[in-house]
């Protein structure tokens, strides 16, 4: 008797836990301070999209430097709904990720045609023209962007809602509310990425990043997955960069562009935190947050040192802050790699 | 006539971007390395050669004669110390492994030499020029794009008839085989990378003493020269000229028509390059 | 004293062991073949000794010196050299640069040179300038061992030389083996064919399994003595 499994006992603890944790999350507004809240969205929209680089490079093997792509076009895709078209910003955050969707076809098809490492910097080409492109959209702000009108900001849907059921003022109401929507965008994003590193499809792309010629061989069509996992990736971020930026209330193409903010950062979290593995950005996430908030006065000094931590993890933790915790105590909270359980082995 | 002009003033700024192109093209066939902070090594030395200038009273031109041994230094340690270490059949560590580093580089420059504009200046020789019958050119464009090809040269007679380019053929070709042969491909790719400082030394030169630079404008290089390698197929130096001169040519056009296109009009260049030979104009058989 | 030796030698590729404690040695001189089924363990323990797998420094004795722990180029400097299986030439280098890059470490100055080795085998030097990779199998075997020779080994290791050409091909191969000797360096030959092994050889190691299971001088080794060792079976 046997049966293969990826169930380990510590990660039907996290599973127990993940679900009181979003429990807790859900009602939280209720009694959190307003700032705790505004943090909360911070680390919830990082994580989410640090998550998706994760799944496209740690799980996939393409290495994008061109996310902030997804991030820009998503959220300038909710200023045209709103300012263009009148819409509610709220359901606006679909049409993010509409267009980064649409985006990420000319994208996967000029940046799959480059060899290996080149890819990386063909997506960072795409992002470039995107934001070049961007800049020329007059009615947009063209180069220095544009607001969302006080008008759109003041009725969202829902935050009126929020605002009579925990006695806020409006403006903290549309934090509540978008915390509400990072929380939910989290959630879903690591449910479907687990379930889908736990399908047939998820076995396929760890044979597609390990070797694609090899996955080839045996049956597995490598550019479908390839294809389905960054067009579905890219939607996910052109989603978090809409409601990042819904938040916000301002754009312009060099925030919303930002290959700091929306690559640099994310690649930090998952690098340091653990890549290739579902933990690595959470654990990224906090330290990335802790950081932010002692060090982000330092400006450049800040970045530098990233920039090296992130060169001293590949170094001497490859495998970044979880591995070295997986390692030591050998536990998996999301684990992904299947074992096989022989049962009866003994007197077998 | 204004279009020729526009034309010559291209395909000579390619021969700046073809000097972007020749570190990466060289780094990248021997060891299958994509230095994602060589745009901001040449912003590195273009200020390294600034500080030799303002230290020692020097001409640029010097400066970058005594600033090329120290990139070569600097390239040396920095593949044997860091990214020999994370090269291997995972493509992903040497790539973050260059991440960081550009986004350190950028950072330290901006502490030490702040965000401030800066310029190599070499005086009268800014403003010469040379009239060519047709079209007057510029005497550094043409000294850049002379420049540029001597480089080329130099590099492929090392590539192919010295015994350092056997040894780095024989490295790119198969790593374990080559140091059965007493070779250590370790030391081959330092040697390949401080080679690569010395030519980025040299397009920092041109790009310092043509226009203003300033810590940011790293990746933007980074991407000419990509651009120029793939445009000219990979492995093929001189490949990488025509691809400048492409790119060149067509942010020079899309200038003309509006001065906030040039830049787009190089990309797209590129990318309808792509679109059509994906392979660039002069691929190698191998690869 | 042995030129080399090897002590307990184990190797292993990630959780598999291909060599449990191999004993061998090679005199100043000697010829000495290796014979093992598919698998036993030969290229493995040609790739130890050269240094492309790592061991414990003190499994490999060179002269007296440990160098289990040497990187191969430091091997090679210290004047073994390797003809690998399949031959593995340069594709981006021509015949004579792959000659060339043979000789680049030299050790001293020894017998081979680019000509020396262009007498050995003629047919090279109408063919210097074409790709390595452009030559018929016999060919680019001789262009391996000419490569190996251009460092003037002490020591050469021949892995599988034969494997893949016809047998007129093997014979004018083996016929530079004499030259070769001449020089005093001494020679591993791993080979399949068994009667080729115990015509050139002094002596021969069998093995099966990643383990030594004889070794005898080659001209009274018995048939049956090999088989049992060969396949393992009860003689
Ligand atoms: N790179 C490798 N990775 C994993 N296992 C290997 C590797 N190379 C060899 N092996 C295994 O090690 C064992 C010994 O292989 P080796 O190549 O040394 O045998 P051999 O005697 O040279 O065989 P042959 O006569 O076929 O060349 C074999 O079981 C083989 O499958
Ligand atoms: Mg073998």
């Amino acid at each position: 008797m046997h049966q293969v499994t990826t169930r380990t006992r510590a990660s039907t603890i996290a599973g127990i836990a993940a679900l009181a944790l979003i429990a807790v999350g859900l009602i939280l507004p209720a009694f959190a301070p307003r700032s705790l809240i505004q943090d909360l969205f911070f680390i919830l929209t990082m994580l989410t999209l640090a998550q998706l680089w994760n799944l496209i490079a740690g799980f996939g093997g393409m290495v994008s430097v061109g996310q902030q792509a997804f991030v820009g076009i998503g959220a300038y895709a909710l200023f045209a709904g709103v300012i263009l078209w009148g819409w509610d910003p709220v359901p606006a955050i679909l049409l993010g990720g509409l267009a980064a969707f649409l985006l990420a076809i000319p994208t996967a098809f000029f940046a799959f045609r480059l060899a290996g490492a080149y890819f990386a910097i063909g997506t960072w080409v795409i992002a470039e023209v995107t934001r070049l492109l961007i800049a020329q959209w007059k009615t947009l702000g063209g180069g220095t962007g544009t607001s969302l009108p006080r008008e759109a900001t003041s009725d969202i849907i829902g935050v009126e809602a929020i605002a009579n059921l925990f006695g806020l003022r409006d403006a903290a109401a549309r934090d509540v509310l978008a915390y509400w929507l990072a929380l939910a965008l989290a959630v879903a994003t690591m449910a479907a990425i687990y379930a889908l590193l736990r399908s047939r499809t998820g076995l396929a792309l760890a044979a597609v990043r390990d070797n694609d010629n090899a996955a080839q061989s045996v049956g597995v069509d490598a550019r479908r997955v390839k294809w389905l996992v960054f067009l579905a990736a890219a939607t996910m971020t052109g989603l978090v960069g809409a409601l990042i930026f819904m938040q916000t209330a301002r754009i312009s193409p060099d925030a919303g562009f930002s290959l700091t903010n929306w690559t640099a950062y994310v690649v930090f979290i998952t690098v340091i935190g653990g890549i290739g593995r579902l933990e690595g950005p959470i654990l990224g996430v906090l330290v990335f947050w802790g950081l932010q908030t002692a060090f982000a006065d330092y400006g450049s000094w800040y970045l530098l040192a990233l920039g090296l931590l992130a060169i001293a993890t590949m170094l001497f933790a490859p495998r970044g802050l979880w591995g070295l915790i997986a390692d030591r105590w050998g536990i998996a909270l999301f684990p992904v790699q299947r074992r096989l359980i022989l049962e009866g082995a003994k007197d077998g | 006539m204004i279009w020729l002009d526009v034309l010559v003033q291209g395909i000579l700024l390619g021969g700046l971007y073809a000097l972007f192109a020749a570190g990466l093209s060289l780094v990248f066939g021997i060891m299958r390395l994509v230095n994602l902070a060589h745009g901001d090594l040449i912003v590195f030395a273009a200020f390294a050669i600034l500080l030799i200038t303002a230290t020692f009273g020097l001409n640029p031109f010097l400066a970058a004669l005594i600033a090329a041994p120290l990139m070569f230094a600097a390239g040396w340690a920095l593949q044997r110390f860091v990214l020999n270490r994370v090269l291997g059949k995972d493509i992903l560590p040497p790539l973050l492994c260059t991440f960081g580093l550009s986004v350190a580089l950028q950072n330290g420059m901006l502490e030490a030499f702040s965000a401030d504009s800066q310029r190599l200046s070499v005086g009268p020789l800014e403003s010469a020029s040379i009239d060519l019958g047709p079209v007057t050119v510029g005497t550094l464009p043409l000294l850049t794009f002379a420049s540029a090809v001597a480089a080329i040269f130099v590099l492929n007679r090392i590539f192919y008839t010295t015994a350092l380019g056997r040894a780095f053929r024989a490295v790119s070709d198969d790593p374990t085989t080559a140091s059965l042969m007493g070779l250590d491909p370790k030391s081959v790719f330092a040697i390949a990378t401080g080679l690569a400082m010395v030519i980025v030394t040299l397009a920092a030169l041109y790009l310092g003493v043509r226009a203003n630079f300033d810590p940011s404008i790293g990746p933007a290089r980074l991407l000419y020269a990509f651009q120029a390698v793939i445009i000219g197929g990979l492995g093929s130096l001189w490949g990488t000229l025509a691809g400048g001169a492409i790119i060149g040519v067509a942010q020079t056009f899309g200038a003309q028509i509006n001065p906030e296109w040039q830049i787009l009009a190089g990309h797209i260049a590129f990318l309808i390059v792509l679109l059509i030979r994906p392979r660039g104009l002069f691929p190698r058989a191998v690869d | 004293m042995a030129l080399l030796s090897t002590h307990g030698l184990t190797a292993q590729y990630g959780q598999f062991k291909a060599l449990f404690g191999v004993d061998l040695h090679v005199d100043p001189g000697e010829c000495v073949a290796i014979i093992g089924a598919n698998g036993a363990g030969k290229t493995t323990l040609m790739r130890s000794i050269t240094g492309v797998l790592r061991n414990a420094p003190e499994m490999i004795l060179h002269n007296g010196t440990p160098i289990g722990a040497l990187p191969a180029d430091q091997i090679l400097q210290r004047g073994i050299a390797m003809v690998p299986e399949g031959r593995k030439l340069f594709p981006s280098l021509s015949v004579e640069e792959n000659l060339l890059i043979g000789g680049q470490v030299r050790k001293g100055s020894g017998r081979w040179s680019l000509n020396e080795i262009y007498a050995l085998f003629p047919i090279l030097k109408d063919r210097r300038h074409s790709p390595g990779t452009a030559l018929s199998g016999g060919q680019q075997q001789m262009v391996a061992i000419g490569r190996a020779l251009m460092s003037n080994p002490g020591l050469l290791l021949c892995d599988e030389i034969s494997l893949g050409l016809a047998p007129v091909v093997i014979r004018d191969i083996y016929a530079a083996l004499p030259a070769i000797r001449a020089t005093g360096a001494a020679v591993i030959v791993v080979e399949q064919d068994i009667s080729r092994a115990l015509a050139v050889a002094d002596r021969v190691y069998c093995m099966m399994e990643g383990r030594v299971t004889l070794t005898a001088p080659a001209k009274d080794v018995t048939r049956e003595a090999i088989h049992a060792a060969y396949f393992g079976a009860a003689a």
